[in-house]
């Protein structure tokens, strides 16, 4: 496990790097380059990614314009880091949501179990009852489009699929010798779930929710290309890519860019949960 | 009892309930709507007279019991209601809708199908070419998005070489030739990440059988390595295969619907995106619901299947 | 019949190194004859089993000759091997559950083995295999053949795996423990099934067990293998009544017959050695009671001895000079 406690913190994330399987490096690498990208996204980005230019409209890629420009002269590059920006915040965000959720929801169901469990558990299957874009595009169809309910969109997809991981590992822990033996020393239930079960638990629900960020990605881009996530003029990637259809053929690098993006995205996360799983997770209980 | 029939009869006892509350979560959308769904649903031509006929013609005003019990009791004759734009009924909207996202996701599945399943196979049976070559298609499968891919097709084969349409529809029925054309792009563009988890999921479950010695045993008996594999092996690994495909059969219903609106094709998902922007609520509700019953019965039928290929499924009497 | 000459097996394994599994074993078995094959887990049995069925695990190095009905197996391509696997020698493993395909019929399992070998229609080998699984006793097989596995017991199915081995009359059947994993009550019937089944059609048996007791049950011929190597044959009777290698005698006293709760049953102490850097001597020689000089600096001779052979320095016929001459 990694020691996030030790006083040098920086050797620590050094060495949680080294622990990680090779191929699992190379995501996280990505995943980190692309984080201090968009946070430095105005120092980066080279234009503003709102500012129109009549003369560069559908500009070829050039040193000034390394991803060319779109139809209204706007640089793809400027537009490709702040719509990162954007949607790593989403997905950021609702994996967070769903993650802090499906922790206390998913160990309570597996710890006690019994009545707990169903009360907790039937509602949560009811939810992976609409296919997972659908029940996006149900809650949108009620509350309207935009950023955040994207984020809320793609957190209710995720909340069952991870409290379901979370409650089989706990599941697995409440029935280990420790758990037992701290039961018999009379802690109580929550001394036991604090101290043994959620640390013990938990590196499942870390790999399931380093892979479904990947997707969330996704899920993100297609909400947004289909004009349900977020709105102009907030540049984000699906409707870039939505906007670009038009220009295709004339300026494919209007696509091109920010579909890569996605794609960049979605391996790296791939990379690192894979990874994750196989030194969290040997079990597979994440999927 | 027969433990099949007992066991088919306990599946589809499962699924009332589900149908039951999917049913209820769709009736309340249009009532779940923040402040007056009527207002929104008219905009600017929202008048006191107009919201008035619309609460009525709805049966806004009746209590919530009432109003889902005449839905349902609508739906149960083929009665959709109506849309609200266009105040076609919407039956008939919907009897031309669904068979277009019927057509791509089936083909999607059927490719994805013909080409993971063997795929996967070799990947776990055959040399380590055949094991590196799957494995970087499925990553690329995983990591690219299905409507960028789609645009890349277009790019690729409609724009720069020109044999496709880009985008367009002919029913079936009118131009068998025309209609399998406009299905060849918005097929692929679906069926590559399909294959992709199709191939990863057979590979594990082949993998998984091989190494059990009843695959010795047949070996022992002078069996065929491609009965082995082919007939023995897979069909111990068809349980995940199958339960794999029917989960991404709901992803792919999710894909249609960005698919169809990429390509122009008139499904049902490209109606529903429509009708969400329109603010067309009965329209949305229509289209999820015949959405998500498909995607009910395709969990069922997926689950019918495993128990049928697997006696141990049936007689465990569990889905 | 069967007949193996000096066949030795390695088999790769981490860092590069091989362990010799099966180590110059030479052992015949003849028709409708049942010989046993003894010894510890780990002492190379099953191993040499995979060895005359050609089902040797990945990586693994076969030497020696093995020969069927005077055909030397070893030259076989892939297709010939399986033609003659389930056909001229047949396989009847350990744990019937795990043997048998649980998503199959158990009939077309065994019907499965006939048409493997004979080019005959589906109908003709299913009334085949109906009679086969009446021949092993089991009750309405007409109607049962339908059925999958897990709805027998595990004697039935083993049963079920008997009547596939023995479709095609094989020659030789391999039989890898075939009791171990059932209950103490169904062991003697299986094993009196497969013999009343075998000395009918003259297949020999190739009997692989710990369990000294299927011995006595059943065989004709009892070989005893320790850390890859055969270390005494000979028939049932003689081995039994006057045992000539020490690992033999340790064996047959630690079985709990021949105390009669007298006590604790003795053990033999010391482990099995290390088959990746084998002993330069006997392999016995560090556990062995009446070890001596040479045992430690040569490996022993094999001697004849009655119908019988031994390979130990007790039993050296001719005078340790004149074995460094020779």
């Amino acid at each position: 496990m990694t020691a996030k406690s030790t006083p040098a913190g920086g050797t620590a994330v050094v060495r949680a790097f080294f622990w990680l399987p090779r191929s699992a490096r190379a995501g996280a690498l990505i995943l980190v380059v692309l984080v201090i990208v968009t946070l430095l996204a105005p120092l980066i980005a080279p234009h503003d990614p709102n500012a129109i230019d009549p003369t560069h409209v559908l500009a070829a890629p050039d040193l000034g314009h390394p991803f060319g420009a779109d139809a209204l002269g706007r640089d793809v590059f400027s537009r490709t880091v702040y719509a990162l920006r954007t949607s790593l915040a989403i997905v950021f965000a609702s994996v967070a949501v769903a993650s802090l959720a499906a922790l206390p929801l998913g160990t309570a169901a597996g710890y006690f179990g019994g009545w707990v469990d169903q009360v907790i558990s039937r509602p949560l299957d009811m939810l992976l009852v609409l296919p997972a874009l659908l029940l996006a595009i149900t809650l949108i169809a009620i509350v309207g489009p935009g950023s955040i309910v994207a984020a809320l969109a793609i957190a209710l997809i995720y909340l069952p699929i991870l409290a379901r991981v979370q409650r089989a590992a706990s599941l697995v822990v409440a029935h280990a010798g420790f758990v037992e033996g701290g039961r018999a020393r009379g802690w109580s239930s929550l001394a036991v779930l604090r101290r043994h079960v959620v640390p013990n638990a938990l590196g499942p629900l870390l790999v399931q929710a380093a892979i479904l960020a990947g997707f969330a990605v996704q899920i993100e881009a297609s909400l947004s290309f289909l004009g349900l996530g977020t709105q102009p003029p907030t540049p984000s990637l699906g409707l870039m890519l939505s906007e670009g259809r038009d220009v295709l053929t004339q300026a494919p690098w209007v696509e091109i860019f920010p579909g890569l993006a996605i794609a960049v995205i979605v391996l790296a996360f791939n990379l690192l949960g894979d990874g994750l799983r196989h030194r969290l997770d040997p079990q597979g209980m994440a999927s | 009892m027969n433990p099949r029939l007992l066991f088919v009869l306990r599946r589809l006892g499962l699924t009332i309930p589900v149908l039951f509350v999917m049913s209820v979560v769709i009736f309340l959308i249009i009532r779940l709507v923040p402040g007056d769904p009527v207002r929104t649903m008219l905009g600017f031509r929202a008048t006191p007279e107009s919201i008035a006929q619309v609460r009525a013609q709805l049966h806004l005003d009746d209590p919530l019991w009432v109003q889902y019990r005449d839905w349902l009791a609508g739906l149960l004759h083929g009665d959709f209601g109506q849309d609200f734009v266009s105040k076609a009924p919407l039956s008939e909207l919907l009897a031309q809708r669904v068979p277009v996202t019927l057509e791509i996701t089936l083909l999607s599945m059927l490719l994805a199908v013909a080409v993971g399943v063997p795929l996967g196979v070799r990947a776990a049976v055959g040399g380590r070419w055949a094991r590196r070559l799957t494995e970087g298609f499925v990553v690329f499968g995983i990591s690219v998005p299905d409507f960028w891919l789609g645009i890349m097709l277009v790019l690729v084969c409609a724009g720069t070489m020109m044999w496709l349409p880009p985008s367009g529809y002919v029913p079936f029925t009118e131009d068998p030739g025309g209609n399998l054309t406009y299905m060849i792009l918005p097929v692929l563009t679906l069926a590559v990440a399909e294959a992709a988890y199709i191939i990863r999921t057979t590979r594990g479950a082949m993998l998984g059988v091989i190494g059990r010695p009843f695959i010795v045993y047949l070996r022992a008996k002078g069996t065929r390595e491609r009965s082995i594999v082919y007939r023995h092996a897979l069909r111990n690994a068809a349980t995940p295969i199958a339960t794999v495909i029917g989960i991404q059969f709901g992803v792919l219903l999710g894909g249609a619907i960005v698919v169809e609106t990429l390509f122009a094709l008139p499904g049902v998902g490209r109606l529903i995106v429509t009708a969400i922007n329109q603010r067309n609520y009965p329209v949305v509700q229509a289209g999820l619901l015949v959405v998500a019953t498909l995607f009910i019965l395709v969990s069922l039928i997926t689950d019918l299947v495993v128990g049928f290929i697997d006696p141990q499924v049936s007689d465990r009497g569990e889905s | 019949m069967l007949q193996i000459n000096d066949v030795r097996v390695r088999i790769p394994v981490a860092g590069g190194r091989w362990v010799e599994a099966v180590d110059g074993v030479t052992l015949a078995v003849g028709s409708g004859e049942i010989v046993g094959l003894v010894g510890e887990s780990g002492c190379g049995k099953s191993t040499l089993g995979g060895a005359v069925m050609g089902l040797l695990p990945g990586g693994a190095q076969l030497s020696g000759q093995v020969l069927l009905d005077g055909r030397d197996l070893g030259g076989l391509t892939a297709e010939e091997y399986r033609r003659v696997r389930g056909n001229d020698i047949a396989l009847v493993s350990q744990d019937p559950s795990a043997s048998l395909d649980p998503t199959f019929a158990v009939g077309a399992q065994v019907a499965e083995a006939i048409r493997n070998h004979r080019d005959i229609g589906r109908r003709e080998a299913r009334e085949r295999a109906v009679e086969l699984l009446r021949a092993v006793g089991i009750p309405d097989p007409g109607a049962r053949y339908s059925d999958p596995p897990h709805r027998f017991s595990g004697g039935m199915k083993q049963r079920v795996v008997i009547a596939a081995a023995l479709a095609n009359d094989p020659s030789v059947l391999i039989a890898d423990e075939p009791t171990t994993a059932l209950d103490v009550t169904i062991q003697a019937q299986i094993l009196h099934l497969l013999r009343d089944l075998t000395v009918r059609t003259g297949t020999g048996v190739l009997m692989i067990t710990h369990d000294l007791g299927v011995v006595a049950q059943v065989c004709d011929r009892i070989a005893v293998m320790y850390a890859g190597q055969v270390v005494e044959q000979g028939t049932v009777r003689d081995v039994f009544a006057d045992p000539l290698h020490p690992y033999t005698r340790a064996l047959l006293d630690s079985q709990p017959a021949a105390h009669h709760r007298s006590g604790d049953l003795p053990v033999i102490l010391g482990q099995v050695p290390d088959l990746t850097d084998p002993p330069a001597g006997c392999r016995f020689a560090a556990r062995c009671a009446r070890v001596h000089d040479r045992c430690t600096t040569a490996p022993p001779v094999v001697e004849t001895r009655g119908g019988g052979r031994v390979a130990c320095w007790l039993h050296d016929a001719l005078p340790p000079v004149a074995q460094e001459v020779s």
